[in-house]
């Protein structure tokens, strides 16, 4: 137990730097930008028309003014006192807009991953088991397809079937246009989240299930699947009780990675959908130079990521017998 | 008596590809006669990575997608096909194979022996082979990287006598065993055929193998080249290929003997 | 007797055939830019037909050559990109493996910074560094597809170190430099190659994102992000060739170069010998 205290202690100082790091990296790619916040947000021609007064104000206001590093020192301070700035476009606290942002996002990503999760695996190790037959060709052509495929384009395609086609689903907007967001019930929600979930869903299984497959390839092809054949165990009890269990453990690991995954495609996908989540505030700070948001939203982003692999590590000790036990005699 | 497992002009290939595109088949046993019967030891000698485990595999009905047999294997006096393979392997044909990697590494011993059946019988059954081997029912709650080597071997062996089988495979059961252990474990195989199994039993050791078998098969390069009893290898003389007389002047206890007479032959030759 | 065909001889026909399709896309779509661009207002917004295969967009502009254009694009980036990625994953493969511990961990920690980062988050971020545009998205594409193949390349020089011949010239006194060069880098290509081709689909789905989500090509010219996200706006009102035409052909162009990596990866493994 101590032993596993330590080691996550090891892991949290790491992913502190980490985080660090990554608050650092996106400060220097944003202030390193040639883009002018005022001419993208305010227009060269509003610009034109301002007092000296108007314009120095703004460019306070954006931030122009300071050096990078002054200003990243004072990102940081305020930061560990957990402020992580206003937003420039939505003039609002970095942590409130992605706090509403993450949790209406957070339908499609927890489905997405969920559904994703479940349904590689189990094509991965059908297609593993059954390497180099029908339902093998079959699953490996559908991953192999779906990731050559863009996330955004099979949103469109899918938007084009089911909402202009067929008019089942709405176009777009987590909430019917015009309505109080008061009196928006959790249907309407669910309702306007199954396309882009089933849409990350879609990308999201490709991936697993290919990695799942390999895996189950290999231990079908390990001494112990051959020596529990010649044992006499059958096909259906080698997969369930040998195949399985060994294809767990890389399977844990490759859940929590496939979070980064899943984040990415939603920047694309609530594009698509106009779905009002992270990823769509993430390419609007983007374009519109909104350096405080932009830089919560990474920084949250990736402590989600890192976090996600620090369970993933702790879950795989818990799991793995050489690990748990091993440690345990130490 | 009728032996009880009889194999006539056996073949075993693969393909495999060279460098580039061009296939080639390699032969890796090649026209192997063989005849063992219940009570015997009978040891097929070879070098390492000739491809002897094939031959277990090919018994059993587990040989790789790639591989191809031919000729012929009487079981108990009938063909001894696919199917039928399949029907008798774990219970009549038991395998022990090489050591521990050959046990699900995520599986504890107990569950991993019993092959998910749950019955009191069953366990019974096994514990008492476990036993047998001086290990305790404690032995079912480790997982495989528990288990010293000796363990593995013996846990393996039980594996295989839990089902009374009549013909046991055992296929380089000595490999990183110290002498002691070695010999005790070769023990438990002779054991085995004085109850009335047959053994075949595959290993590249042949002064090992020699002290406990009942007929040797040598085999190099995918051929049988020598076909003898040990008595036979008490005297050089007595033994015709080149390998096999490299092998017997390997021994150590040959080591002095090796000088008084001609050379082992050219061993790399064309055997 | 007809010869047969083994799988070994099929993957570098299909290696050949994949290659010569791709570099005629390539070929036409240059020729095509200019007829990509051209407006022709008497037939706009006309569905498929003979004279329109892919119609004609709010413009009058002919698809097909828009599409072509676009896909010589996204490939022309994508070699481009795949190419300093690669070479970047083989430099810092090497260079964690033979300079010591210390370049070793602070390389794999800034792996795992740059994984930590969603993938298109990151090349958003270094494309507007570069100020969006063509330089941007080839900077945000090349700079983020290293790590996975320098990881590759890291634990394989890491296993040739070991080789006996590579400690008998340690012993010999051969500089680090010379050993990587002449000792290494040849076990090395056969995963190198593959490693980059297999980068290309990445490469040509992540420059179509970015430039979709407005941080890459600028919206003059017909690259299939542009070109798909330009359709947005008239899906709603039935225009459904001009997404699906478009994005259809990427996939296809995703398809081969995959195809041709797992070619060339059959045919240098020496792992598939058997298959």
């Amino acid at each position: 137990m101590k032993h596993r205290l330590g080691f996550a202690g090891k892991k949290l100082i790491r992913i502190a730097l980490l985080l660090l790091g990554v608050s650092f990296v996106t400060f220097l790619l944003m202030s390193a930008s040639p883009l002018d916040p005022l001419q993208t947000n305010v227009g060269q021609v509003a610009l034109g028309s301002m007092s000296q007064e108007q314009v120095e104000a703004l460019l306070a206001y954006w931030g122009v003014d300071t050096p990078p590093l002054t200003r990243y020192a004072g990102w940081l301070g305020d930061v560990l006192k957990g402020d992580f700035g206003t937003s420039l476009l939505y003039r609002r606290p970095v942590l409130e807009v992605v706090g509403e942002r993450l949790s209406s996002s957070l339908i499609l990503l927890l489905s997405a991953w969920i559904l994703s999760g479940i349904l590689g695996l189990f094509l991965g190790v059908v297609a593993g088991a059954f390497r180099g037959r029908l339902p093998d060709r079959l699953i490996r052509g559908y991953c192999v397809v779906i990731s050559s495929t863009p996330a955004f384009w099979l949103a469109i395609l899918l938007l084009l079937i089911f909402s202009v086609w067929l008019g089942w689903f709405p176009i777009g907007m987590s909430v019917p246009v015009g309505m109080e967001s008061s009196a928006v019930t959790v249907f309407d929600r669910l309702y306007h989240a199954v396309l882009p979930a089933l849409t990350l869903s879609i990308t999201g299984v490709a991936n697993i299930a290919l990695h799942t497959r390999e895996k189950m390839a290999d231990v079908m092809e390990s001494d112990y699947v051959l020596f529990a054949r010649a044992r006499g165990e059958d096909a259906r009890g080698i997969v369930l009780r040998h195949g399985l269990r060994n294809v767990m453990l890389p399977a844990i690991t490759l859940q929590f990675a496939s979070i980064s995954e899943i984040i990415g495609g939603s920047v694309l996908v609530e594009q698509v959908f106009s779905y009002p989540g992270l990823g769509q505030a993430a390419v609007t700070a983007g374009l519109g130079s909104d350096l405080p948001l932009l830089l919560g939203i990474t920084v949250i982003t990736a402590a989600i990521v890192f976090g996600g692999n620090l369970v993933a590590d702790l879950l795989y000790g818990a799991v793995d017998p050489r690990i748990r036990r091993g440690a345990a005699k130490s | 008596m009728e032996p009880i497992l009889k194999i006539r002009n056996l073949s075993i290939s693969f393909k495999q590809y060279e460098k580039g595109t061009k296939q080639r088949k390699i032969q890796t046993i090649r026209n192997l006669s063989l005849e063992i019967l219940p009570g015997q030891v009978a040891a097929v000698v070879g070098e390492s990575g000739s491809g002897k485990s094939l031959l277990a595999h090919g018994i059993l009905g587990i040989l790789p997608y790639n591989s191809q047999m031919k000729g012929e294997i009487l079981y108990d006096g009938r063909t001894l096909d696919k199917k039928r393979a399949e029907e008798l392997r774990g219970r009549e044909i038991a395998l022990i194979p090489q050591g521990v990697s050959w046990l699900d590494p995520l599986m504890k011993v107990g569950p991993q022996l019993f092959k998910g059946k749950k019955d009191a019988q069953t366990k019974t059954r096994y514990r008492e082979a476990l036993a047998r081997y001086g290990l305790g029912p404690e032995t079912e709650e480790l997982y495989p990287f528990e288990l010293s080597g000796g363990m593995a071997r013996r846990v393996l062996i039980a594996s295989a006598v839990a089902e009374k089988p009549r013909l046991v495979i055992a296929d380089e059961p000595t490999p990183g065993l110290d002498e002691r252990t070695a010999v005790r474990i070769l023990g438990h195989f002779r054991e085995l055929a004085d109850e009335g199994a047959a053994v075949l039993l595959i290993t590249h050791d042949l002064r090992l193998a020699l002290t406990i078998a009942d007929q040797v098969t040598v085999f190099y390069n995918g051929e049988t080249i020598e076909k003898a009893s040990p008595e036979d290898f008490q005297d050089i003389r007595r033994l015709k290929a080149p390998f096999t007389k490299a092998l017997w002047t390997a021994m150590p206890e040959h080591d002095f003997k090796a000088a008084e007479i001609e050379g082992p032959g050219d061993v790399g030759g064309d055997a | 007797m007809r010869k047969q065909i083994n799988q070994r001889q099929k993957a570098k026909i299909l290696a050949a055939v994949v290659t010569v399709v791709l570099a005629a896309v390539t070929v036409c779509g240059i020729l095509f830019t200019e007829a990509a661009m051209e407006t022709d207002f008497l037939s706009r917004n006309q569905a498929p037909s003979a004279v329109h295969i892919f119609g004609t967009d709010w413009m009058g502009r002919d698809m097909l050559f828009r599409t072509l254009a676009g896909l010589s694009l996204s490939i022309r980036i994508g070699l481009l990109t795949a190419a300093i990625s690669g070479a970047a994953a083989l430099l810092i493969g090497i260079g964690a493996a033979v300079l010591g511990r210390k370049a070793d961990a602070s390389i794999s920690w800034c792996i795992d910074l740059v994984m930590g980062i969603p993938h298109i988050l990151l090349v958003m971020l270094i494309s507007i560094a570069c100020g969006r545009g063509f330089t941007g998205v080839v900077a945000g594409v090349a700079l983020t597809h290293w790590p996975s193949l320098a990881r590759v390349i890291r634990g394989e020089v890491l296993q040739l170190r070991q080789a006996p011949y590579i400690l008998v010239a340690e012993k010999l006194g051969v500089s680090k430099m010379r050993i990587s060069a002449v000792h290494m880098f040849p076990h090395l290509l056969p995963q190198f190659l593959t490693g980059t081709i297999l980068l290309f689909p990445h490469a040509i789905l992540h420059e179509a994102s970015v430039t979709f989500l407005g941080f890459g090509l600028s919206s003059e010219q017909p690259a299939i992000g542009v070109i798909l996200s330009e359709s947005m706006q008239y899906l709603t009102t039935g225009k459904w060739w001009l997404a699906l035409f478009p994005g259809l052909s990427l996939v296809l162009v995703v398809l081969l170069f995959a195809m041709l990596g797992e070619r060339v990866r059959k045919l240098l493994d020496p792992a598939s010998v058997h298959e």
